[in-house]
């Protein structure tokens, strides 16, 4: 039939899986209970997170004089850290759409959580720009609306405006991604509940999914689409982002390099959370035969890809520096590697550029313990990167009175912790309540990849047959029109 | 008029196109055919003509452009022309290298939502719709085909697919 992959090819599935399989491995996680771990990281993220709203309030009701901001350096923590959540939110749409398009396979079993910790990132990002704003019941003025003042309106010109038009276009088009793709998930969900509650709950969610013929085709269509229009999208929003700094003339700001090597950064970042995300998911839900660590090393190796990439970028932007022959310029990146904040420089080196080359080794990238250590580096250095772009090239600008140094409030620490607690009570409410693999789509490749049909083929050749003889029925007899009243 | 479907079972959706194709042979008439997933090469199987998806969306994407660009003259240029750090704004195409990222953005977003919401309202998707599928077990591992049958050939089809692999056979008669 259709299904060929070559046997060097490893299995995508391993386990002896039917079908069927993989709906009760999948839905498990949903219809069972909570063990006593997940309680224990939720209540951790929710107290952070709570600590983390309670931050939110003081900066909105006593103004933005409790972060640790002054005259010369006006940002700081938080847009690291809207940079930080936008770059990490990145490779939720990377597998789902590039990897679409590019036709692998591998990307079935880790999409529908990336793609759920892109939104649960983004969501994150988009918070810092409206609580900045100071006055955040405002924050519909950015939107081009007519108003009593004449109308004045938005200055399209501003990368910020830019900005506002691309995290919203790519916060909603990766939720109705994300959500069409959950559809038939939902109904399977939905299809097996036996509480009333719970079959409503997911038979809302679900949208009556159905899963008639052409309802598939549109569905293959749509998501071919949708990845076709959201891997422009990917690239152009971490673009943006780095306009808002590419644009500006502040030295160390104002490169050409930021849009591509922002992009690097951030499907680096991102990779590197799923890696931590998944890591842990795949023990705690026991989706090991479908999470398998042939997917992790393929993801270390985006990882080491995109460090190096990210490496180049830091090389290249010293480099011209020197050959700009500005002073200003080159004191940016002499500043940054021996100034006040070189450990902050050398952290973000060591992190993102040498921890990454560990990669090569085909047993270090097969190592879970060590891939997992990795991906909680990168995350730290791709933290660092935004925090000395930002506020290294701010903290000693022309006049040398007026260089300063940053530190951080209680507040810009509570605000960030608590930005890592939403994100985790997001993101394991999800992984409780979600169907957590794309199993429709996994079960589409289930005899292409899995392990239990490639031995079948190895063994019995290409041409043989997939299926168990099905038991049937004895054929009922419908000719006598007096029987035919048998209803179902 | 009350009509009569037979509802098929099949448990392999390599059996499925095998009866699928037997059938298709003897010009028998399938009316749906449920799946737990998408199963390739059904639809054309099928003879279901490609949808047209695609183009919606490029025609969307056209419209997210223009209005794209109709907003930012008006605002930029017409409405209100300011002098903002001395960049040109008193034509559009002197100010149009900086629309370029809304203009590229606007495109996707009504390319992108526009087209889902056609998928929506032609397949009839939306919360709190009822699901349609009759058998449950076909969003998990069964696949279930709809025949529209008449006394005549009920008992020819029920043959055709229980040799052709068919695990259950149910007549169901619509009132």
């Amino acid at each position: 039939m259709s299904h060929y992959e070559s046997h060097i090819r490893k299995p995508l599935i391993t386990g002896d899986k039917t079908y069927h399989d993989v709906t009760l491995d999948v839905v498990k996680s949903v219809e069972g209970k909570a063990n006593k771990s997940w309680w224990i990281v939720f209540s951790i993220s929710l107290i952070a997170f709570l600590w983390g709203l309670g931050c939110i309030v003081y900066t909105i009701s006593q103004g933005i004089g409790t972060w640790g901001l002054n005259k010369t350096i006006g940002w700081a923590w938080d847009i690291t850290n809207f940079v930080w959540w936008v770059g990490i939110g990145h490779a939720g749409t990377l597998i789902s759409a590039v990897l679409l398009l590019f036709r692998q396979k591998w990307r079935m079993a880790i999409n529908r959580s990336a793609e759920a910790m892109t939104i649960f990132a983004v969501v994150q990002a988009g918070l810092f720009p409206i609580i900045h704003m100071g006055r955040p019941w405002l924050a519909y003025w950015v939107l081009p609306i007519p108003n009593q003042y004449g109308s004045l309106w938005v200055n399209f010109n501003s990368p910020l405006l830019w900005d506002v038009f691309a995290i919203s276009t790519y916060l909603s088009v990766s939720l109705v991604f994300w959500w069409t793709g959950l559809l038939p998930d939902f109904a399977m969900i939905r299809d097996r509940a036996v509480k009333p509650f719970q079959k409503r709950i997911y038979g809302i969610l679900s949208f009556g999914w159905s899963g008639r013929v052409k309802d598939w085709q549109r569905f293959e269509e749509v998501s071919l689409v949708l990845a076709g229009l959201a891997t422009p999208l990917v690239l152009s929003v971490h673009t943006i982002v780095s306009f808002d700094f590419a644009t500006s003339i502040v030295p160390g700001w104002h490169t050409t390099i930021f849009p591509p090597y922002f992009v690097a950064g951030a499907v680096f970042s991102g990779f590197a959370m799923v890696n931590t995300l998944l890591i842990v998911m795949r023990k705690v839900s026991n989706l090991e035969n479908y999470i398998t660590l042939q997917h992790i090393e393929l993801m270390n190796i985006v990882i080491m890809i995109t460090g190096s990439i990210v490496g180049v970028a830091y090389i290249t932007e010293l480099f011209m520096a020197w050959y700009s022959g500005v002073e200003y310029e080159q004191f940016a990146f002499l500043n940054r590697a021996t100034g006040p904040y070189a450990w902050a420089y050398w952290s973000m080196m060591i992190c993102n550029v040498f921890s990454p080359q560990f990669m090569w080794f085909p047993k270090l990238r097969r190592s879970i313990m060590f891939s997992f250590f990795i991906s909680i580096v990168v995350n730290i250095g791709m933290w660092f990167e935004r925090f000395v772009i930002i506020v290294t090239s701010l903290h000693r600008d022309f006049m040398p009175s007026a260089w300063t140094m940053f530190s951080p409030t209680f507040v810009d620490i509570g605000i960030f912790v608590g930005t890592i607690g939403f994100f985790f009570v997001l993101f394991l409410l999800y992984s409780r309540t979600f169907p957590v693999i794309a199993q429709a789509e996994v079960k589409s490749i289930l005899k292409s990849s899995g392990e239990k049909y490639k031995l079948i083929r190895l063994q019995k050749g290409d041409d043989a047959k997939l299926y168990d003889k099905p038991e049937q029925e004895p054929l009922p007899d419908f000719s006598s029109k007096s029987n035919s009243k048998i209803n179902s | 008029m009350a009509s009569k479907a037979l509802h098929i079972v099949f448990t392999d959706d390599d059996i499925l196109m095998e009866a699928v194709k037997a059938l298709r042979e003897k010009k028998i008439k399938i009316n749906e055919v449920f799946c737990p997933f998408p199963v390739h090469g059904l639809d054309k199987a099928l003879g279901i003509p490609h949808t047209r998806l695609a183009i919606t969306s490029f025609l969307y994407g056209i419209v997210g452009l223009s209005v794209s660009i109709w907003l930012m003259n008006f605002i930029m240029i017409e409405d209100w022309p300011q002098n903002i750090g001395g960049k040109p704004s008193f034509s559009f195409i002197e100010n149009m290298p900086s629309f370029v990222p809304i203009m590229f953005e606007m495109t996707v977003f009504f390319a992108a939502h526009l087209m889902v919401i056609t998928f929506y309202m032609r397949s009839r998707l939306w919360p709190f719709k009822e699901a349609e599928n009759p058998d449950v077990r076909s969003t998990d591992d069964k696949f279930v085909m709809e025949i529209i049958v008449n006394d005549d050939n009920i008992q020819d089809i029920a043959e055709l697919v229980h040799e052709n692999g068919a695990s259950e056979i149910k007549l169901i008669e619509n009132k």
